[in-house]
Parts: structure tokens; C-alpha cells; sequence
């Protein structure tokens, strides 16, 4: 097994590995919890040779940078893995992704040359949110009056009760599309890293503070397909830059 | 369209409910095949929440057997939530499987294993979900064969006119022999329809189909006879005893949920079957004789397990797994192969001797002491020898303290209350007898830090056991005797401060009682408690006492008849007709020998006791030793990619 660890002590970090993974179809209903749990187990399906922890109750080096939210799809969520024998990335990837359900897919395997963390590479996300029961032409004018506000303020339900959070000052920018009479319609959006993070459905709530945007489908908003298909650095442009680029263009020390 | 996913439209309702990630399938194991590929169509239930019941070894078995064959597909169901339940209802979405999201109504077969009576009420929302008439007589062609199975199917009678069969004893035989005539049915053009399908079943003798039995009862109540209403059915249905473990090594792909369970571990079930005779214990009578599957096939099973699952945790399962015949050499084994890993072992065990303490000590090798737990479940002498459960007070406090001597620090006593002949006095022993472990723990250890939780049951007379004829305690009584219990317990300050109590009041056994030694017309109280609401009726804050007693009084069942009210020898039981190999007379004796005190040995190690299983089903004991070792597993390097 790939378990065995040498008496008196953990086997250090030889290699860190930069993951992108996607959450699809059904299985975007998947907790972050859930992921992180089907991650451990699949790094021992695939014989990872992960590293440990030390202490009395060694975890594995398994850091995560993002975590969609429950029932939200995603096609850009980033972690990193810390190992005690260097790995061809390729082949961790294809052993991974084997060992995982489909629809929790791992995309790219980078081994980590550049200092810094990832996540503070992570600046911005941009989403494809389908909206369900409303017409292009609402949403368009509901788009066009949030973007011209400087402040929406949006009630979210959280563990510690109800409280308010600014649902436009993220808000890079955002652009409805889609065709007349379909029985949803899309918005592109773009949205800033901030804390607490604005999440799609916070801006549907804030169109509809706004505009008084509402859905016919049954669960109204709630039933909105969120895809989040880029994270990564923010540029001035308004572009947004993979976060794992810089590995990619350095090779690697010890790969 | 038969067999479409149903899936478009639950997406839109699941991101209004708690954890939806239980409804959307996707597990690690699964099997998702074309519904026109095959021609039989298995639907399979363990009715309760996801996170209890996709453990379920049951069901993952037969869910692997059916899939492996050409002509079959199985998908699994579970009980919705009330929160999706709600929307389900609202927006037309029928109980659908888990698996390819089909609805439950368009499959040949809807089986589903019960393991407690209180999930009746959940078949019932499953069937009107699910868009099937609730009762067997108004189903059409269109329907699947709704089947029982697991321990509560050895008396289906409460839920006789909801079902339309039931299956006795081991499943995985009994599926497959159902699914071969169900295929040969439908390639014949499925003559005689939904009638003839069931006929055929019950024909082969261990399928019960209610439909074809009547019962006649006496003035008092009591049951005259259950007899065939046409000439070709058997008068008795038996049960399925699957022989040779080692060659059905299932599950050899377990499912592995994306969502937290209760149980997150790689199971085998290292034997079937237990005669240590305790007289309360259902699962020990009906799964006669003692089956073990072999040390190698166990040690294969545990290997490709992990690796197929990524588990790190193995539980060796059986209902007393201390006694497999091999069971040294299995945990030395298994501990020597995974030392080194993060591979924990456990042994659900609870046999009070120092040799259960040594296997424990062997898997808890890495150092972790978790707990341990002791099954005495008489609180006097006199009543284990009632019960059966041969444990000295010496013994028991003897082996208790070895456990804290060896490192354990906080050690579970599981008793039971209610018991046959039972008095205050009795439970009450249970106070006396903690108070002597931590006595004698803090002696022996020199230290404070010992600590015991007595934790109590409630006793549930079953069918198919000797106590199946005796009266069960009044609720008031039993929580009256656990009252005392509490303050007797906490009567010495000191001792009381290690020792914790925990049970269940005695309200929901009394309706256990009642479902399980049911018959037909208690199906009406199981109706009218789920059309007022009852739900998830084993889970403590979904269950209503009050709901169940209204529900009996509405349709006109007395609940004590059935519950405190002692049977006679004579009097025809409502699950004579369903044979488990157990000689009612043999089980009679044995009531008789309960009550005079009378223990009764094991027939693994004392010859035949001539309770009847082994002649009538043509089994017998299967034990080993083989004398086989298992060898050092060579470490892998490299990784692997699954296909
Ligand atoms: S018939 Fe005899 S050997 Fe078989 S289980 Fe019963 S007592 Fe044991």
C-alpha cells in the first residue's frame, strides 16, 4: 500500500501539485465537505503518494482554494497537493480522475514551481448563470438598472441570522443574453474575490431589489444553473488570468 | 417514456432542500444501464433517509448480483425527506431511483428490505409517491410486484395488503431465481397478467403472496387458521438459507457515497447466522445455521475493497463476530498487513471475555482506544439465565477491568429493560453492577479516569423467537424502572459522577411491538398513521406516540391485545405459516425453559439441541478453522487508475 509511512515521523514534501477540477451535471449538488472527503479517498484509490501531517492525528497535505457552492456547477476550482515522492503530473491526473465519480473531474495536473499561494492568485470568477422563467428583455432592463447603481444592498440568510451584503460592488461587469422566448435566459458576469464573496444568486436577488426581476419557475431564482467556468487573476483589462499559468511557463525543479 | 429521467425536473426543486447531493446518485460503484437493454427491471428500497440506509449491506448485495446479470438492471431508492417530499407532491415529481433518476412505478419489481417495522410508514409514502395504489388488489399489469424482504418480512402480515409478496431469510439466491421467472414471464408475452406473475412465484415455496392465503379468526379475536385460498400454493412459505460464503464474496464493488453516512466504512461480513440462543434476539433465530466465510476469502475481500473504495476503515460484521473460529488469526492478520497505514479495523463485538478484549487490542494497535462496549443485557444473574446470555457478575466485572487495566478509559454497558419476568429489582442490579466496575476500575488502575455508560434498550417481543408468546411491560412501568434506575445510579455521588445512563423511554418499543407481532388488521393503523402524517417513524423526533395511539383507536385496534397480552401454546400465531426452520415446539420448550430459569448452549460447541433449522432446510453448520494464514500483503508503488 501506499500508505506506509516511516517509523518516527512523516516523510516530508518533495512535490506540490496544483489541481483544477470541475463539478458537472448532477454532481454539482456536491458540499464542499462531500468533495473534500471523496478527494481524500480517491487520493487512495489512485495510490497518491500523498504526504502527511505531523501530530497525533496526521491529515494529508491537501490544501483547496475555492469551493463553489452547493448545487453550483464549475468548471475552474483550484486545490493543491503536497507529496512525498514526485509524480509525472499527467498521470496523477489520469489516476485521479479515474478514481473519482464522473462529474467531479480532475482537468489539469501543474506541479508547483513559482512562490506565492494560489489562492492569492485567485482574484476573480467569471459565470455563466442561467436563469430560469424570465424574459431577455426583463433581465436586459433589470441588468442595465443594477449596473447603474453604485450600491445594491441584498439580504442573505446565513448561520448567524440575516444580514446585508453590497451585491454590486463586485460586480465587474455583466451581460445578458440568450434568444426571446426561451424559456430561460443567460447573463455572463464577472465578479470581483471579495469578503464575504458575492455569489450568483445574491446578484439575481439584487436585480430583483432593483428591478423587481422575478421567475416563473418553481423555485424561482433558486433553480438558476450557476456554471463557474474561469477564477483566476483580475487584470485592469478586465481579463482574467488561469492562475496556474505561471507554473505552466516554469519548469519545474524537482517534476 | 418508460424508464426517462426524471432528473430535469428534480433539479429545479433540489436546490430548495437540505443536502440534495442524497438525491442525485453518482456514488463510486454504481451501475447505469439502458432501460430497453434488459428485460427485467429491479427497483430496490431500504426505506429510510440515504444517509441510513445506503450502508445497508442487504441492499448493496442483491444491487450488485442483479446488475451483474445480462438480463437485469437494479437501481436504488430511499426515503425523501419531508422538505422534498413537499415539492415532490406539489410539482407532480414521482418517487424516483437514485441511480438513472427513473420513476419507482415504471419497474418490474419494487423491492424493499426492512430491517425495523418502523419503516412501514415509509413503504406507504414510498407506494403513494411513487404513484402506486397502495394496496395489493388495485394494482393493474402497470405496477411493479412490490416484494418485502429483510428481517421484519418473517412476519409481513401488518403490511400483508400493501405488499404483494414477501421473501424469507438470505436474499441474493431468492433475487435471482425471482428475476429468472419474471424474464421467462415476459418472453412468453406475460400470459395471465399480474395474477399468474405471482402465482408462479409462490409456487416456488419461498415466495409468500398474501393475497393467496385467507384468515379466519375465532370470536375472541384470536386467529382460527391462515390457509391457501387455491389448490396450488403451498401451506407453508419457507425461507432462503444461502450456503458457502466463499463463493458469493459480495460486495466486492461497495458503494461509496458522495454524502455523509452513518457508517463510512468498507463492511464484510465475515459469518451469517449466531446459536449462542440469546432468547430475545430475532436475528440470531431466523438466520440459523452458522455460516462462516472463510479467513482467506475475507482477507481477498478486504484487499480489493479499499482499493476499489478508498476507505480507510474496514468493519468485520456478523452478530457476534468474536466467535468466528478463526478470528485470532483474522485480526493478527489483518492488523499485521495494514500496520503502518492509515487503515483502521473494527470489530463490532460485545462478548464479555478477556479473549474480546485481546482481538480489540489487536486491531487498536496504532494506539487508538476508542471505546468498548459489553452486552451483559440482563441486569441481574437471574435474568440473563432468562435471557440466555450466560454472563457471571464476576466475569463481567472481571473483564471490564482488564479493559481499563489495558488502556481504556471509558468502556459501554449495553443492557435491556422490559424483559420477560423482569422486576424493579432487576434493572435495578444494573446500578449496583456499574457502581462495582468503576469501584473496582479505580482500584485496579489507581486512577479516577475510568469511566462506564450503562446504555439501555427496550425490549421488543419478535416472531420466531421463544419469547414470540410472552407479554410485553406496560410503558409507564418501564419508565418508572428506569427512573429508579437513574437514582439509584446517582445515589453514590462519587461513583455516580463516572457513570452515564442513556436510553429510550419505552413508548416507541410498545409500537414496535405491535407491527411486529401484527397481523393483518393492523394494517389499518399503519394506513391511518401515515394519511395523518407519520413519516420516519424510527427516528425519535419524527415519531409520535400519541399519533399511533389515536390511529388505533380511530380504526378500531386494541393495543394492548397485541402488546401486554400474554399467547398461549394453542393459540395460532399470525406467522406459523411462514417457516423459518425453528420447530414451534422446540421454541415452546425454550419459553419454557426461560421462564424456569433454564440456559441452553451453543450447537457449535455442544451437540444438536434439535431446534429444528437443519434438518427442515437441509443445512448445516459451516465453521472452519481452515488453518489457513494470511500472507503479507506486497506493497504497491506507483498509481493506479481505475477502469
Ligand atoms: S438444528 Fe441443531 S445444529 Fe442446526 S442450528 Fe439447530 S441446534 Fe444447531
Amino acid at each position: 500500500m501506499s500508505k506506509r509511512q516511516p517509523p518516527g515521523g512523516q516523510a516530508p514534501v518533495v512535490q506540490r501539485v496544483r489541481i483544477r477540477y470541475a463539478k458537472r451535471g448532477p454532481l454539482r449538488f456536491t458540499s464542499h465537505r462531500d468533495f473534500a472527503r471523496a478527494i481524500e479517498r480517491a487520493i487512495h484509490r489512485a495510490n497518491v503518494p500523498i504526504a502527511y501531517s505531523q501530530g497525533f492525528t496526521p491529515h494529508p497535505k491537501i490544501s483547496f482554494c475555492s469551493a463553489a457552492p452547493t448545487g453550483v456547477a464549475s468548471e475552474a476550482e483550484y486545490l493543491e497537493l503536497g507529496l512525498r515522492e514526485a509524480v509525472e503530473p499527467e498521470q496523477l491526473r489520469t489516476a485521479l480522475d479515474s478514481a473519482l465519480s464522473p462529474g467531479l473531474d480532475i482537468l489539469e495536473a501543474v506541479v508547483s514551481s513559482t512562490p506565492g499561494s494560489l489562492a492569492d492568485r485567485i482574484t476573480a470568477a467569471r459565470w455563466r448563470v442561467e436563469v430560469p422563467g424570465v424574459t431577455l428583455s426583463s433581465l436586459s432592463s433589470a441588468v442595465d438598472a443594477f449596473m447603474a447603481q453604485e450600491e445594491v444592498l441584498v439580504e442573505r440568510l446565513t448561520k448567524q441570522g440575516r444580514r446585508n451584503v453590497d451585491a454590486r460592488g463586485a460586480v465587474v461587469n455583466m451581460a445578458p443574453y440568450g434568444s426571446e422566448g426561451a424559456p430561460c435566459a443567460i447573463l455572463d458576469l464577472v465578479v470581483r474575490q471579495v469578503t464575504p464573496s458575492v455569489r450568483p444568486d445574491d446578484v439575481l436577488s439584487g436585480l430583483s431589489v432593483v428591478a423587481g426581476l422575478e421567475s416563473s419557475a418553481p423555485g424561482g431564482f433558486l433553480s438558476c444553473r450557476a456554471t463557474r467556468l474561469v477564477q483566476g487573476t483580475l487584470t485592469p483589462q478586465g481579463e482574467i488570468v488561469d492562475p496556474l499559468e505561471l507554473d505552466r511557463a516554469t519548469p519545474a525543479v524537482n517534476g | 417514456m418508460r424508464g426517462e429521467s426524471l432528473f430535469p425536473q428534480l433539479e429545479q426543486l433540489l436546490p430548495q432542500v437540505s443536502k440534495p447531493i442524497q438525491y442525485v446518485g453518482g456514488e463510486l460503484g454504481v451501475t447505469v444501464k439502458p432501460w430497453d437493454s434488459v428485460p427485467v427491471h429491479w427497483a430496490l428500497m431500504y426505506p429510510d433517509a440515504y444517509e441510513v440506509g445506503l450502508p445497508n449491506q442487504g441492499v448493496q448485495i442483491l444491487y450488485e448480483v442483479l446488475n451483474e446479470r445480462a438480463d437485469a438492471l437494479a437501481e436504488r431508492t430511499y426515503a425523501v425527506w419531508p422538505d422534498l417530499e413537499k415539492l415532490m407532491r406539489t410539482y407532480q415529481v414521482p418517487q424516483f431511483t437514485v441511480d438513472s433518476h427513473r420513476s419507482v412505478g415504471h419497474f418490474d419489481l419494487f423491492g424493499v428490505s426492512f430491517s425495523t417495522e418502523l419503516g412501514y410508514t415509509n413503504l406507504l409514502n414510498a407506494l403513494d409517491l411513487a404513484f402506486i395504489p397502495l394496496l395489493s388488489k388495485d394494482r393493474t399489469d402497470e405496477h411493479p410486484i412490490v416484494i418485502a424482504g429483510g428481517h421484519a418480512a418473517f412476519n409481513p402480515e401488518p403490511i400483508a395488503d400493501f405488499i404483494d409478496a414477501a421473501v424469507l431469510g438470505d436474499g441474493e439466491e431468492a433475487v435471482l431465481e425471482i428475476t429468472d421467472i419474471v424474464a421467462a414471464w415476459k418472453a412468453e408475452g406475460s400470459p395471465g397478467g399480474r395474477d399468474e406473475l405471482l402465482l408462479r412465484l409462490a409456487k416456488t415455496e419461498s415466495v409468500y403472496v398474501p393475497r393467496f392465503y385467507d384468515v379466519d379468526y375465532l370470536p375472541d379475536g384470536r386467529i382460527q387458521r391462515v390457509i391457501p385460498n387455491r389448490a396450488d400454493v403451498p401451506f407453508r412459505v419457507h425461507k432462503r438459507t444461502t450456503m458457502d460464503l466463499d463463493a458469493w464474496p459480495y460486495p466486492k464493488k461497495p458503494l461509496v457515497p458522495l454524502a455523509e453516512t452513518v457508517h463510512e466504512r468498507f463492511a464484510v461480513e465475515i459469518f451469517r447466522g449466531c446459536t449462542r440462543g440469546c432468547r430475545f434476539c430475532q436475528a440470531g433465530m431466523i438466520t440459523r445455521p452458522v455460516r462462516e466465510r472463510s479467513i482467506s476469502t475475507v482477507g481477498q475481500m478486504v484487499k480489493e475493497g479499499l482499493e476499489f473504495s478508498g476507505f480507510h476503515e474496514v468493519g468485520l460484521l456478523s452478530l457476534s463476530s468474536a466467535d468466528h473460529s478463526e478470528i485470532g488469526d483474522m485480526c493478527k492478520g489483518l492488523a499485521d498487513q495494514y500496520a503502518g497505514t492509515n487503515v483502521s479495523l473494527s470489530l463490532p463485538s460485545t462478548r464479555v471475555d478477556a479473549f474480546n478484549i485481546d482481538l480489540a487490542q489487536e486491531l487498536s494497535r496504532n494506539g487508538r482506544r476508542s471505546g468498548l462496549t459489553f452486552a451483559p443485557e440482563g441486569g441481574s444473574e437471574r435474568i440473563r439465565r432468562v435471557i440466555n446470555k450466560m454472563v457471571s457478575e464476576e466475569d463481567l466485572i472481571r473483564t471490564v477491568v482488564t479493559a481499563y487495566t489495558n488502556g481504556w478509559r471509558q468502556v459501554k454497558l449495553y443492557f435491556m429493560c422490559g424483559l420477560p419476568t423482569e422486576t424493579d429489582e432487576d434493572v435495578l442490579q444494573i446500578a449496583r453492577l456499574a457502581q462495582e466496575v468503576i469501584k473496582n476500575g479505580r482500584a485496579a488502575t489507581g486512577s479516577r479516569d475510568v469511566r462506564c455508560t450503562v446504555s439501555i434498550g427496550g425490549f421488543v417481543p419478535k416472531p420466531h423467537t421463544p419469547f414470540q408468546w410472552a407479554p410485553m411491560e406496560h410503558p409507564e412501568v418501564i419508565d418508572n424502572r428506569l427512573k429508579q434506575l437513574k437514582q439509584a445510579i446517582n445515589s453514590d455521588r462519587s461513583l455516580g459522577k463516572s457513570i452515564g445512563m442513556r436510553y429510550h423511554d419505552g413508548e416507541p418499543s410498545l409500537i414496535e411491538g405491535l407491527l411486529a407481532r401484527g397481523d393483518r388488521r393492523v394494517g389499518a393503523v399503519i394506513r391511518e398513521v401515515w394519511e395523518q402524517g407519520g413519516r420516519f417513524d424510527g427516528w425519535s423526533e419524527h415519531f409520535s406516540y400519541q399519533r399511533w395511539i389515536d390511529a388505533c383507536a380511530a380504526v378500531g385496534i386494541d393495543v394492548w391485545w397485541y402488546t401486554t397480552r400474554e399467547r398461549k401454546q394453542e393459540e395460532v400465531l399470525p406467522w406459523d405459516h411462514l417457516d423459518s426452520g425453528l420447530d414451534k415446539d422446540w421454541l415452546w420448550q425454550d419459553w419454557q425453559d426461560a421462564l424456569t430459569e433454564f440456559e441452553q448452549d451453543d450447537c457449535r460447541w455442544t451437540p444438536c439441541f434439535d431446534c429444528g433449522v437443519c434438518p427442515s432446510m437441509d443445512t448445516s453448520i459451516q465453521i472452519g478453522p481452515t488453518g489457513h494464514k494470511l500472507l503479507p500483503l506486497t506493497p504497491v508503488n506507483g498509481l493506479r487508475v481505475t477502469t
